[in-house]
């Protein structure tokens, strides 16, 4: 308690100064991602959520940099930490959601199964080019009956000699027609299973979901498997039940708890910057008292999303996390980041309905963000269950 | 090839700076970023230490404590760095900035020193062309294209309608361009292994220099007051009538612009 506390200064979005907790190692990837979705997304994510691409090309670049499964280690990964992770996402994610998708998908969905429950040989062949983003991953766990309850799921795997003979159809999958290599959990005789897929396996087809309204910038498609067969060396070996799945879900959730902060960000600071400038009976709007509650309601939430992400990514890193505060994270982050969202998007007027600001363009990637990697409500009541005691999915 | 990379680390352009009352210095903070205008130089040095089995060996001054801007550099691939940090350094203008960095170039040894042709918040320009003298070697300055080997070096200056080919030989001093190439983003990996990599971290008496010869001292100028520069005035609107454009050419006139 030794020296006063100071008066204050300028206040930028940072307000807490949440980032001065990070080491130099952690400011630099946040800095050299910063300055790649500057350089690489800003310009051009407008045209491509307008017209619902992705170029793939990103993936290399990525890749290059060490993006793709940077928080895994060895294989041609870069081995960070987990709040480096966090911190790529979020910046990834003031660009875009779905550019943070991508790389959510290909480093949390895709080769995390094959680093944690693959066979060495598995790893060896498949983690290297992924890395380098020579082959692009896609995870098959959703299909069009089995969303919030993946037990339910349909497609199933039958061993056929020493080869797998798997048939179903999953839907809603993030870089499935791009993907060259699928990871699909189907049904067996003894439990669900991981089951990696080459895409261009006979039998294994993909059509690209259309008219989405959000995350255009992201590639969601149906894979269709039928009687497609793989050798007995595609089945993940070290991972029996829905525990596969669901813990590459909680790694990807992490990087959703920071993604979503970045995209809230980004929100409130185009509001801030808007309302500044913007002169409506003769003065900037934001001196109406209305409108500086909507950036305080947003800049706190921004601070507290901000802080939660830090501390549950310290907590990753000292490996004390548990799949319920993740779920805590997820739960908040993405409903306040859709809060600050709209907010944004009212203080920009009819400019806020244009692609020539990124507000409502994150707001309605958000509707995704909010309901893939477990649904607000999921994650609620796995809190309830959590605090409780007693499960109330059923 | 030794290659010398200068690279300054500056207070992050993207917050206000803040003037010492007393000194009327810029405060430096405990955490400086690496010169936006310097990730050239280091694309360039890397560029020709792989055409040339070459190593990039970083020099910076700064007192500041900061090594952020140096692991930058580092992450992008320098092998490793000399650092001369010193707070008796505080407040050196551009010929002490010169002579500091050559005397701690030369100690290292060099076939090339590339710097950046004029830092963002100092902008002498003047500090390239300062070491190559000290060091008695040819400068070359507006640097975009860059080849060494076989004990010399070939750039395209930049001029004001084109460019010049220039050939010196080697050792010499190059100021590069921005914009002269694509700097590559540091990767991960790189990040990773930056804080491995040596720095040398050396004080002004390490290279000779006593307490009078360098800082505000040794720069044989003192700053008498800063005033803040006077705020832009409106510009004139002028509405188009049919007649707006010989308004436009009368007001060029006047300000003797045509
Ligand atoms: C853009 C996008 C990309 C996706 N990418 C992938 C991917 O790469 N891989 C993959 O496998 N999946 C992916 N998904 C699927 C996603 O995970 C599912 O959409 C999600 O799990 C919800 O399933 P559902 O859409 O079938 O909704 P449902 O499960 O049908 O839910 C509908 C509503 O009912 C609520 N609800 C359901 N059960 C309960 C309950 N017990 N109590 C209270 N409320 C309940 C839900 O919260 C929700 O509000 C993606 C989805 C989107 C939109
Ligand atoms: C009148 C006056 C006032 C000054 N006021 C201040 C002040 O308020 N605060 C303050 O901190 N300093 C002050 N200085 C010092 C001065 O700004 C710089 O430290 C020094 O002169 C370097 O000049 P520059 O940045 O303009 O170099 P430039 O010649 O513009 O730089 C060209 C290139 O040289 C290299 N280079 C330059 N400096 C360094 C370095 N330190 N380390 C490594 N490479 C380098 C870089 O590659 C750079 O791109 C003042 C100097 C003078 C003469």
């Amino acid at each position: 308690m030794s020296t006063p506390i100071k008066p204050g200064g300028e206040y930028r979005g940072d307000f807490l100064e949440v980032d001065a907790m990070l080491d130099d190692e952690e400011r630099l990837i946040r800095d050299t991602v910063r300055a790649f979705v500057a350089d690489r997304v800003l310009p051009d994510i407008a045209d491509w959520f307008a017209q619902g691409t992705i170029p793939v090309e990103l993936a290399k670049e990525m890749g290059a940099m060490g993006l793709l499964g940077m928080h895994l280690n060895g294989y041609g990964t870069a081995g960070t930490n987990a709040v480096s992770y966090g911190l790529a996402c979020r910046e990834l994610e003031a660009g875009d959601s779905g550019v943070r998708s991508f790389v959510s998908v290909q480093g949390s969905l895709a080769m995390y199964p094959i680093w944690a429950f693959g066979s060495e040989e598995q790893k060896q062949r498949w983690l290297p080019p992924m890395a380098s983003g020579e082959i692009i991953g896609c995870f098959g766990l959703t299909e069009a009956d089995a969303g919030s309850d993946p037990e339910a799921m349909k497609t199933s795997a039958r061993q056929d000699g020493s080869d797998w003979v798997i048939d179903g159809t999953k839907m809603w999958i993030t870089n499935g027609g791009i993907a060259g290599v699928a990871i699909i959990w189907a049904h067996t005789e003894n439990g669900i299973r991981g089951f990696i897929v080459p895409t261009d396996t006979p039998g294994f087809s993909t059509s690209d979901i259309r008219y989405k309204m959000s995350l255009r910038a992201s590639v969601t498609s149906e894979l269709v498997l039928d009687g497609v067969r793989v050798p007995g060396d595609a089945i993940l070996p070290d991972v029996v039940g829905l525990k596969g799945p669901l813990s590459c879900l909680n790694e990807a959730r992490l990087g959703i708890v920071f993604g979503s902060t970045g995209a809230a960000r980004a929100c409130y600071e185009a509001a801030l910057s808007y309302s500044k400038e913007r002169v409506q009976f003769g003065r900037p709007i934001a001196s109406f008292q209305l409108t500086q509650r909507k950036l305080v309601e947003m800049m706190v939430k921004v601070n507290q999303a901000t802080l939660l992400a830090m501390h549950l990514g310290r907590k990753r890193d000292a490996g004390t996390l548990t799949a319920q505060q993740v779920s805590f994270g997820k739960m908040v982050n993405v409903r306040s980041a859709l809060e600050v969202a709209r907010e944004a998007r009212s203080v920009l007027g009819a400019n806020g309905i244009t692609l020539e600001y990124p507000v409502i363009r994150h707001m309605n990637n958000l509707e995704s963000v909010y309901t893939y990697e477990g649904t607000n409500e999921i994650h609620i009541l796995v809190l309830g269950e959590a605090i409780t005691g007693i499960s109330a999915f059923q | 090839m030794k290659i010398a990379v200068c690279v300054k680390q500056i207070p992050d352009p993207a917050t206000p700076y803040e003037l010492d009352a007393e000194s009327h210095l810029v405060v430096r903070p405990q955490d400086q970023v690496l010169d936006d205008t310097d990730r050239y130089g280091v694309e360039v040095g890397l560029q020709l230490a792989e055409a040339n089995e070459g190593t990039v060996t970083l020099f910076s001054m700064s007192p500041s404590g900061s090594l952020q801007g140096i692991r930058q550099a580092l992450a992008m691939g320098a092998d490793k760095a000399v650092l001369i940090d010193d707070q008796a350094l505080r407040g050196s203008a551009a010929l002490t900035t010169a002579r500091v960095l050559a005397a701690a170039i030369e100690r290292e040894g060099f076939d090339l020193v590339i710097a950046g042709t004029e830092s963002t918040d100092g902008y002498t320009g003047v500090v390239p062309q300062q070491i190559a003298e000290i060091l008695d070697v040819p400068a070359l300055s507006f640097a975009r294209r860059v080849e060494a080997g076989d004990g010399k070096v070939t750039i395209e200056r930049q001029t004001a309608t084109g460019y010049d080919v220039v050939e010196s030989p080697l050792p010499a001093v190059l100021a590069v361009t921005a914009g002269s190439v694509e700097p590559r983003y540091p990767t991960f990996k790189g990040i990773m292994q930056a804080k491995q990599k040596p720095i040398d971290n050396l004080t002004a008496g390490d290279l000779g220099f006593g307490d009078d010869d360098v800082g505000i001292a040794g720069s044989g100028q003192s700053i008498t007051a800063v005033a803040p520069i006077a705020g832009r005035q409106a510009g004139e609107i002028i509405e188009d009538d049919g007649e707006a454009h010989l308004r436009i050419v009368a007001l060029l006139e006047e300000t003797k612009v045509i």
